[in-house]
């Protein structure tokens, strides 16, 4: 689903990403760790072509992102806050992203339905701006977002970080179910090895821009994950 | 410890994202700023003369009319300055004592723009005076109380922020003395002129407004000092947010999504808000040149273009700053450039032709000017839509939505391309003119001037195409210089 060839980025003669060659298959789980600085958001920004690539390209569903707008269409992203509008209600929201997805009324009410224990009660119809939720609310808004519009591809960067760890278990789930769909593939950073490797079948870590290890999960994964980052 | 402070505002300035750049830049706008400061002192020169002109007294006209200037600049402030209230949050752990927080953030809004402009036209009016022949120690105390003056106003403003809408009452309160003053019902300026003018002629009557001052001071410092928490004075007002679907913009498509969102940004957050007032104000700039044989008639198309694009100057120079925090969802979502600067477009070319109907008002002047309004209107959509839009895609100044000061000549907000890009705005229409009033015909420049906006409608997808080609190659810079944030 993705191709990724001779991608890298630099600034000022500072190499921040260098992948050489990676793909993930349609339908994969993907999770990408590493500490701060390893190109995370770096990699994602550059597949969602926000920034542009010092070499090379990333191919998602074989459209060059750079170069074309249509992966647009099958992609939900969420990576911060700036992907929120202040000024409206978490409802208007969707319904906004719903349009531009092309999306009615009624879609997003069932996917908002079906989320409602994720919410937990304090999402929907609450009187608020998305401007005033708490960072941990605002993001299960950013979150539930990028699932409108059944998307092929779900990227989240850092998606368990601000969460209480009841919703993180729920979110969880809801990344589980979407990997078990063959055609979702979803993409996931997070600083927390545990939750990725619960989620992901296969974990790339990344350490100053390279990737360092690529695996696929199994029982020792977690260990062996955690004896990389133990210094 | 005033030198760290010092040294923060000295870093938040610099590092400012549309501060730097290149050097070129830096000169036109120091050029720039100086000829307009010549323009407001010339401005305050010239009052002396103009009213000695007008066989008026200069220095007690300007006295008796000083109530409604102060009056005026309450209103201004309480609409358009606002506190530095955020930069005071990461102070507040840190080992400062409060005290110095508190004068750190007060003396921060002494150096605020609403208070430095005024020392142009006070300091210029006070020497010639001075020249002929004026009192001079009378000036000195003239000027601190004026000093006085304009300081009890930033600091009543500080006060007076947290109530709503306390500018209405101030607008009704200007109204209404202003039109019993010219009913002749009844007259403020009688009452208010002998005090303005005894600061003058009376020594020591300055001290009454500069002890108010101190008071005033004393009285905000501890009324600070006394909200320095999260959740006083330094807590940021929740609105009861309510869901509005806005369905019947749903037949115009994704047209209708973008038109919706405008609509709440605009009726949601504060600066945005302001831009309506502003095209509001924008109406009546025509009272200035129409009936006004100072003023030459090449100007009537000037007024005409600026009475019904108030909204599109105002607002449409900032597009797409108005979505800058958060660009980078519009840019990762299914939406086509085209789509989201059509949906400005329109925005703009509604707002101009509600101002266009709203401007009927002038059919008073006779329908000739009227005519010159219409024909404004025409170029607006036509042209100048166009051309804010391009604009649009070389500024790079995010926009703090929460935040209304700096709708008026924010530093931050100044950008060179765009200004370039207001001259043809405005000279273009203005030669097309002139050519019919050269030839002797009005009419003539008036068509031309009309044939122009036509023109460029009928060229509106090539030069959208152009528009969307600009905002492409923009895209990446833009992104950068909008995650900073201010």
């Amino acid at each position: 689903m993705i191709q990724v060839n001779q991608l890298s980025k630099k600034y000022n003669n500072t190499i921040v990403l260098n992948i050489n060659n990676l793909e993930i298959p349609k339908g994969q789980s993907f999770g990408l760790v590493g500490n701060n600085g390893a190109g995370k958001t770096t990699f994602f920004s550059l597949l969602l072509d926000l920034i542009q690539p010092s070499t090379g390209y990333v191919k998602s569903n074989d459209i060059q992102v750079n170069t074309s707008e249509k992966w647009k269409s099958f992609t939900g992203s969420f990576l911060d806050e700036s992907f929120l509008i202040g000024y409206l209600t978490p409802e208007e929201y969707f319904y906004f992203i719903g349009d531009l997805r092309h999306q009615n009324k009624a879609d997003i009410d069932a996917l908002l339905a079906k989320h409602e224990e994720f919410f937990n009660g304090e999402i929907l119809n609450n009187k608020k701006y998305l401007r005033d939720l708490s960072k941990g609310n605002q993001k299960k808004v950013g979150i539930i977002a990028t699932l409108i519009g059944n998307p092929e591809v779900v990227i989240l960067d850092e998606p368990f970080a601000n969460l209480d760890p009841t919703t993180v278990s729920r979110l969880k789930k809801i990344i589980k179910e979407l990997a078990e769909n063959p055609n979702v593939t979803v993409l996931v950073s997070s600083h927390d090895l545990q939750h990725t490797v619960e989620v992901c079948d296969r974990i790339v870590a990344l350490n100053k821009g390279e990737i360092v290890k690529d695996i696929q999960t199994s029982e020792e994964t977690l260990q062996e994950l955690e004896s990389f980052f133990a210094v | 410890m005033i030198k760290k402070f010092i040294y923060l505002e000295w870093k938040a300035f610099i590092r400012s994202a549309s501060f730097g750049k290149n050097l070129t830049m830096k000169i036109i706008i120091g050029f720039l700023m100086i000829y307009f400061s010549l323009i407001f002192i010339a401005m305050g020169v010239g009052a002396f003369y103009v009213l000695k002109d007008m066989h008026l007294e200069p220095f007690s006209t300007i006295n008796r009319f000083l109530i409604y200037y102060f009056l005026f600049d309450l209103v201004i402030r309480l609409l358009l300055q606002s506190i530095p209230v955020l930069n005071i949050k990461p102070l507040l752990i840190l080992p400062f004592k409060k005290p110095v927080i508190v004068h750190f953030s007060l003396g921060k809004t002494v150096l605020s723009f609403f208070n430095w402009v005024h020392a142009l036209f006070f300091v210029p009016f006070s020497v010639v005076l001075a020249i002929e022949g004026y009192n001079i120690s009378g000036i000195i105390f003239w000027n601190l109380a004026m000093l006085s003056l304009i300081y009890i106003n930033n600091f009543l403003n500080i006060i007076l922020s947290n109530i709503d809408k306390l500018f209405i009452a101030f607008v009704v309160l200007i109204l209404v003395l202003g039109g019993a003053q010219y009913y002749k019902l009844f007259d403020v300026t009688v009452f208010t002129t002998p005090f303005f003018q005894g600061l003058y002629n009376i020594n020591g009557l300055f001290i009454i407004p500069i002890l108010i001052l101190i008071g005033l001071y004393v009285y905000t410092f501890k009324y600070l000092k006394n909200n320095l928490y999260l959740d006083a004075g330094l807590s940021v007002k929740e609105d009861i947010a309510e869901t509005q679907n806005l369905a019947w913009l749903n037949q115009f498509g994704t047209l209708g999504t973008f038109l919706k969102n405008d609509i709440k940004l605009i009726k949601r957050n504060k600066r945005s808000k302001t831009t309506i007032f502003m095209s509001v104000l924008f109406l009546f700039y025509g009272f200035l040149f129409f009936g006004n044989s100072h003023q030459p008639a090449v100007m009537h198309i000037f007024a005409g273009i600026f009475v019904s694009g108030g909204f599109l100057f105002v607002f449409g120079q900032f597009v797409p700053s108005w979505d800058s925090s958060y660009y980078q969802l519009m840019m990762t979502q299914n939406i086509p450039y085209r789509g989201y600067i059509t949906s400005k477009w329109w925005l703009i070319v509604i707002a101009t032709f509600l101002s266009t109907i709203l401007a009927s008002f002038y059919l008073f002047f006779g329908w000739e000017i009227y005519l010159t309004i219409v024909v404004g209107a025409i170029y607006n959509i036509g042209v100048n839509s166009h051309l804010v839009l391009l604009g649009g895609a070389f500024t790079k100044t995010p926009i703090d939505l929460s935040n209304a000061a700096g709708a008026f000549g924010d530093k931050k907000a100044f950008n060179v391309s765009a200004m370039l890009l207001t001259l043809p705005k405005i000279l273009l229409p203005l030669g097309l003119y002139a050519i019919g009033l050269y030839l002797n015909n009005k009419n003539l420049g008036l068509a031309l001037v009309a044939g122009a906006g036509v023109l460029g409608f009928v060229f509106k997808d090539k030069v959208f195409s152009l528009i969307e080609k600009r905002y492409k190659i923009e895209k990446y810079s833009t992104i950068n210089a909008y995650k900073q944030k201010s």
